[in-house]
């Protein structure tokens, strides 16, 4: 038992002294006690329910406000809100490299559908199937009957088709305003281009995403709203990229060929002023992949100058030539063994025409010897030759900003022996872009520095680092002038009045998928620099199977296909890049003085 | 010598019970409880008939059976409002014992009717939510304790009384009912504070919840959206709050007449949760300034009553009474109008629904029996001090 303490103890003990009642006095003492605690307690809790009094007095009076307020604002049309993030509907610009508009967004509506307020479902879905033929009467009206609130009925729709659902007044029928991404130019670089679909929709909004190309590798920045206001810049230039594919269609169409590409590149800063790739396709209406029974490098949305890896022939010689020169084993005049075949195990290396015994280096890149190269090319050496095409580009797939071009690995060959280097130098047994191709000629041709291909401009672009000498670059090129100029060149079609064409051709056997090679399918390619006294530009011509009849002879060399090709894009784009022709004076004009 | 003659007069010890129960209560209150039952069941003609609807019943179904509730509920209340608070407090007990006894026992007998929180329990023509009952009882039992501890040598009673909160606030999560668990630790709050919380403590306490609140912020992505989604002035017009939102804007000062209000067909709490966006649509602004004006008093008149009240426990059982009644109120509002998270709260005495009435009932009645007007021992007191001094 707990022990209370006798208070107060002096009363207590007095009065035990007197004989009086201590408990009495305790009784009273604690009576009196709690009598303070109690008027303690009461004061101090009315205090504090006049606080909780004026609180809740005040949580009314604020509710009754915040009542009134709502009250008198004016009952709008409640704007959409998605909880969390925002819907950003901005998506940058993208323009070409002076400036003109690729790509853009514009303004449309979606239709959606709410059946619970829908007044005559069968004659919505009666006239709707009627303005969109695509849709189907019997499916839109079990959906309007059915238990759903909400159902999208198509991304986008025109003025027209908007008016035309309007005039239906069915209110459950609804419009969403949102943007559509918009190409200008139809398929003028669609292959660059990519194309956007709707990401995450809402009712009011719709988020843009890029499926391909440059959208979907820039997507983070074009659909940055900080940045929506400034424009992508590309390097293309609108008038050229059109000029480049309506010339290559056409000669696409002349050659039979059932695919082409073509690449223009600056040959000093990489970037790319033309990519095209035929077939193409709209990416305002980008078709969707055919996924069975197909090969996807025949569909239109296949990018063959980035995506497509061929073997590129002859046109891998001028790397051979170049190596050997820089190497110092041989100069331009050294005499070399061309007599053949070369037997090698069970191989044999042979040339297209026989070229007797003996020609110059110069003469094995004009005449387009395999044996002559794949001699420079045993005496090269393995090693040093994939060194040398590393250097180039060809071990990696392209550095180029679209996302198709991480695919574009090369296909080195297993096991780089001699055989593989000599095939390799006149460009069998390894496959490699077109764009890989316009990297490597660049590089070689520009006076030896290493261009990345790039197809955004980012303000001048710093020399890369050295691949071979001046002088092996300066003659080089001379060489490839000989290819066109000389009378012995393969690519005497590419002569331009006035533009220096120096280029070298490549007509690849196309592989079969199953091994083995085609006998009269090719790829057949056109490598080109001009003007070749002062490097500025690198064209690739590549034609797929292209086969042209002349004088009943079916030719399917690039000497007869893409060489045509490529020099009527160089007559076309040559003046518009704005390179002066360079036409030889006749000689100071003979003035006749006369007097009279 | 009349004595003598006649004996002595039988001497009425107390005054007739009804003239002194008409004399001693709050008629104020009781009128604005009377309004608000009576506001409800005009809301109730507007915002049930698409609910019956719905159910394919009779359209008034449910304002009839709010009418024969609402009897119900004012028998009991009329019949609280006569007890002594004695009678209160011993009723308040046992109820509080029958009340805990069937929380504890919901997870085993109860229903969930398919709303994923075990509240109710079938009785076939109704159901029943001992929870509603609880809150009147338990602020009685609370007062109790805490009342008692206010004796010398008296029991720890604001201890138990907190354990006693912890329990059944434990089983009140676990139905899970998170909105009565709250308005259940209100009404500790409030009765702790008036039976003499120190003030350090409530600002500490305070400023816990604020740092809690801001440290779930940053870390649950949950708590930050519903938070975010409250703080963002733009609503999402198909929610709830987006139609209640946009139902009282569109009522405006004199609302769009009754019967031609919208937003109790979109609305699927409408004749409970969201009655005031039905009130504020049909009726306007008037008509939800009367009701929260109804609210206001029943509330702070309450409190200024108590303020003179002696007796501990009653002061502490009304102050539990009317905070949780207002609060009550005014979180129902307050989510509305969008001053509040979302959280489903009952309009007491205007919100639909059975058992909910019957409980505000007896809150109600024992708030009344509790703001009766007795004798305050103030002439005791006088003379106490007068024999002192």
């Amino acid at each position: 038992m707990t022990r209370v303490p006798l208070r107060p103890l002096a009363r207590i003990l007095e009065a035990r002294a007197h004989g009086g009642d201590p408990d009495a006095i305790e009784r009273e003492n604690k009576q009196r006690r709690h009598e303070e605690m109690r008027d303690r307690a009461r004061l101090r809790a009315e205090g504090r329910l006049l606080v909780l009094a004026a609180m809740f007095f005040c949580a009314f009076v604020t509710v009754g406000v915040r009542m009134g307020m709502l009250s008198s604002s004016v009952p709008s049309e409640p704007r959409a809100y998605a909880p969390g993030a925002q819907i950003s509907q901005t998506r940058a610009d993208i323009v070409d490299r002076q400036g003109r508009l690729m790509a853009t967004n514009f303004v449309t509506h979606a239709l959606y559908a709410e059946p619970p307020n829908m007044v005559e479902p069968a004659h919505a879905a009666a006239e709707l199937a009627r303005i969109f033929p695509d849709l189907e009467e019997d499916k839109l009206l079990a959906l309007f009957t059915g238990p759903r609130k909400f159902l999208w009925i198509k991304p986008q729709i025109s003025p027209e088709q908007k008016q035309a659902v309007h005039d239906i007044g069915e209110p459950g029928l609804l419009f969403g305003p949102r943007e559509m991404r918009l190409y200008p130019n139809g398929p003028v670089a669609a292959h660059v281009m990519g194309g956007a679909r709707y990401g995450e929709q809402a009712v009011q909004a719709a988020e843009l995403i890029g499926v391909a190309g440059i959208e979907s590798a820039f997507n983070d920045r074009l659909s940055d709203p900080a940045r929506a206001g400034e424009p992508l810049m590309l390097t293309l230039d609108l008038t050229i990229q059109a000029a480049v594919e309506r010339v290559l269609a056409g000669g696409m169409t002349v050659m039979n060929a059932k695919g082409a590409a073509a690449i223009l590149m600056d040959a000093h800063t990489g970037e790319i002023i033309s990519l095209a790739s035929l077939p193409d396709f709209d990416p305002n209406d980008r078709p969707s992949p055919l996924t069975t029974g197909f090969d996807p490098s025949e569909s239109p949305l296949f990018n063959r100058a980035v995506q497509g890896v061929y073997e590129l022939g002859s046109t891998f010689k001028i790397f051979a030539a170049a190596q050997a020169l820089e190497m110092g084993l041989v100069n331009p005049n050294t005499m070399i063994n061309t007599r053949g075949p070369i037997r090698w195990g069970k191989h044999r290396i042979n040339d297209f025409h026989d070229y007797g015994a003996e020609l110059t280096v110069s003469d094995v890149i004009v005449r387009s010897s395999n044996i002559g190269t794949a001699r420079l090319a045993q005496q090269i050496g393995a090693a040093n030759q994939r060194e040398f095409l590393d250097r180039l580009g060809f071990t990696k797939p392209t550095a180029i900003q679209l996302t198709e071009a991480s695919g574009s690995q090369p296909l080195l060959p297993s096991n780089w022996s001699e055989l593989s280097t000599m095939t390799i130098s006149y460009g069998h047994g390894l496959s490699a872009s077109p764009l890989h191709l316009a990297t490597a000629y660049a590089s070689l041709l520009n006076g030896g520095t290493r261009v990345t291909p790039t197809l955004v401009r980012t303000g001048p672009v710093a020399p890369g680092p050295r691949v071979v000498s001046e002088r092996t670059s300066a003659v080089a090129r001379d060489m490839l002038r000989q290819v066109v100029a000389s009378d012995h060149g393969t690519a005497s079609f590419a002569e331009v009045a006035g533009y220096q064409v120096g280029g070298k051709t490549g007509t690849a056997d196309k592989p079969k998928p199953r091994g083995g090679y085609y006998d009269d399918k090719v790829i057949a390619t056109f490598a080109s620099v001009f003007p070749t006294n002062d490097p500025k530009y690198i064209l690739i011509v590549t034609l797929d199977e292209p086969v042209v009849t002349i004088l009943n002879e079916a030719r399917r060399t690039a000497g007869f296909t893409a060489v045509p090709v490529a020099a009527e894009i160089i007559r076309r784009v040559a003046p518009l890049l704005g390179l002066k022709p360079e036409i030889e004076q006749p000689g100071p004009l003979g003035v006749t003085l006369t007097a009279n | 010598m009349t004595e003598m003659v006649y004996g002595v007069a039988p001497r009425q010890a107390k005054d007739p019970i009804l003239p002194r129960w008409w004399r001693t209560i709050d008629k104020w209150s009781v009128s604005c409880i009377l309004l608000l039952f009576a506001i409800g069941i005009l809301l109730g003609l507007a915002a049930s008939p698409p609910l019956a609807q719905r159910n394919g019943l009779d359209p008034f179904y449910y304002v009839e059976r709010q009418l024969m509730f609402g009897f119900l509920a004012f028998i009991v209340m009329f019949a609280t409002t006569m007890m002594s608070p004695q009678m209160v407090r011993r009723l308040g007990v046992l109820g509080f014992l029958a009340a805990f006894a069937a929380i504890v026992a919901l997870p085993f007998f109860g229903t969930d009717f398919g709303k994923g929180a075990v509240r109710w329990y079938s009785l076939g023509f109704a159901s029943f939510q001992p929870s509603e009952f609880m809150k009147p009882v338990y602020v009685v039992v609370i007062a109790w304790l805490m009342s008692a501890s206010q004796e010398i040598q008296g029991p720890p009673g604001k201890t138990m009384s907190l354990v006693l909160t912890l329990v059944i606030v434990g089983f009140l999560a676990m139905q899970p009912d998170f909105g009565q668990s709250a308005l259940i630790l209100f009404g500790w709050g409030v009765m702790y504070f008036l039976a003499g919380a120190p003030y350090i403590l409530i600002v500490g306490a305070a400023a816990v919840v604020v740092a809690a609140g801001f440290v779930f912020y940053e870390n649950s992505q949950h708590f930050a959206r519903r938070i975010d989604g409250f703080l963002n002035p733009e609503v999402d017009p198909t929610t709830q709050l987006g139609y209640a939102t946009n139902a009282i804007r569109e009522g405006g000062f004199f609302g769009v007449g009754v019967g031609e209000g919208q937003v109790k067909w979109s609305l699927p709490d409408a004749h409970t949760d969201f009655i005031i966006a039905v009130a504020a649509e049909e009726y306007g602004l008037v008509l939800v300034m009367l009701i929260i004006a109804l609210y206001a008093t029943v509330v702070v008149r309450s409190f200024l009553r108590l303020i003179n009240e002696r007796d501990p426990f009653i002061r502490l059982a009304g102050t539990g009474l009317a905070a949780m009644f207002g609060v009550q109120a005014l979180i129902n509002m307050g989510v509305a109008v969008r001053l509040l998270p979302a959280k489903g709260m009952t309009l007491p005495f205007v919100s639909y629904g059975g058992s909910s009435l019957i409980a505000t009932g007896i809150a109600a009645g024992m708030l009344i029996a509790f703001t009766r007007t007795r004798p305050q021992g103030k002439i005791e007191d006088f003379l106490r001090q007068r024999g002192h001094g």
